[in-house]
């Protein structure tokens, strides 16, 4: 039973909450010698691995230190850069972690809004009148189900293909978001949600499917 | 569908409560506005203004689809009067177009212990409950108008509320819906 993710879209299309839950850190720490063995790239302000995998370390992970030096964009804490570091051989042997990219707000704010018009362009896609939009989103690793409301509310959760009875979880959160999130007197509608309320119980209704399944909920 | 834990409940408080807090909300705004008219008003917009956030929990609880005939609309609205009121108004006196009905109330939880004085005869008790309606239908993409034709408090036998349909907002409703 493994969830990764919670989202909410509003009805104008802005992503008004997110919550990642149990998404497992994987992070790589190795000792190379020169020369490096792995092809690495500087894109989308990231220094990426793009050929060459072993011991843990993907095609499409980011090198997140060196030294311990913490790496941002492509520079070191001590303002060198990392590609002139990793080419000059009297540097070596260096220590690299390499780990999964984690995605920022921004991008799952993007996101979000990137699959506010698919959803309209799938409903509209369909041979048959009066279809509703993308229901279920089938990857090799996670399945997405998005459920919207009569009012135009799309709440959608990230989970393990295998994953059965997401939509009574749906159900479920959506019951929480019209208590915890609309009841409170503070909230304006269309905004993003930060109500500690909601935010716990989502937790505890998310631990509790993961304990004893989606039939308890 | 078995529910536990963390759940809740819907949670049962004694309606003379919510009576006695909607009565002394109408008479600080009759103190604060100092005009019928004007508390009328402010009363239908704090209606809407719950009737927006309350629709969600009425549907998330009762799992109702869209309704696509008026007749479907009315028997909902009578059971969010019995999920949020306690009460069931009666549904009646359909006009020949079917988009016009009244709901009649013999107990309105509102007027438990409520006597119009002198001074405010115009003053529509309950007005509260036409922007509640306005508020949910118009998340759902429906126009509609209500109004008190009969109160008990005014010496009528009933309270009937009716309502009219005005139209779909259609270009509100959502994609993958319309």
């Amino acid at each position: 039973m493994v969830i990764y993710g919670v989202y909410i879209v509003s009805k104008s299309g802005g992503l008004i909450y997110h919550h990642d839950h149990n998404v497992p850190k994987l992070e790589t720490e190795k000792t190379f010698s020169f020369p490096l063995d792995l092809k690495l790239e500087y894109e989308n302000k990231k220094v990426v691995v793009v050929f060459g995998q072993r011991d843990g370390i993907m095609v499409g992970h980011v090198l997140m230190a060196v030294n311990g030096s913490v790496v941002t964009n492509r520079q070191l804490d001590d303002g060198r850069d990392v590609f002139d570091v990793i080419q000059s051989e009297s540097n070596y042997p260096l220590n690299l972690k390499f780990g999964r990219p984690k995605m920022t707000t921004n991008d799952k704010i993007f996101l979000a809004s990137m699959f506010y018009p698919l959803f309209a362009i799938a409903s509209q896609l369909s041979p048959e009148p009066k279809s509703s939009g993308i229901e279920i989103l089938e990857a090799d690793t996670f399945k997405l189900h998005c459920f919207q409301t009569l009012t135009g509310v799309k709440f959608m959760v990230v989970a393990e293909p295998s994953q059965i009875g997401i939509e009574s979880l749906l159900k479920r959160i959506y019951e929480l978001y019209g208590d915890y999130a609309l009841k409170n007197p503070f909230y304006s509608l269309e905004m993003p949600i930060r109500c500690e309320l909601f935010e716990n119980n989502l937790q505890n209704v998310l631990e509790q499917v993961e304990k004893t399944g989606i039939s308890n909920v | 569908m078995s529910r536990q834990g963390t759940r809740l409940d819907p949670k049962k408080v004694n309606s003379e409560l919510f009576t006695l807090t909607y009565g002394a909300l109408v008479s600080q705004l009759m103190k604060d506005y100092e005009n019928v008219e004007e508390v009328n008003k402010q009363l239908e917009r704090m209606g809407y203004n719950i009737g927006i956030r309350l629709i969600e929990d009425f549907l998330a609880r009762t799992s109702s689809g869209r309704c696509y005939d008026f007749r479907d609309t009315a028997e909902k609205i009578q059971l969010g009067f019995r999920t949020f009121l306690g009460i069931t108004p009666s549904i009646s006196n359909w006009n020949p177009s079917g988009d016009e009905f009244s709901l009649i109330i013999d107990n309105n939880p509102l007027t438990e212990f409520v006597e119009l004085p002198d001074h405010c005869l115009n003053l529509k008790y309950s007005n509260i409950l036409t922007g509640v309606i306005r508020g949910a239908c118009e998340m759902v993409q429906m126009e509609v108008s209500s109004w008190f034709v009969q109160d008990q408090l005014k010496g009528d036998n009933v309270t009937e509320l009716r309502i009219k349909f005005i139209k779909r907002l259609e270009d509100a409703i959502p994609a993958g819906e319309d």
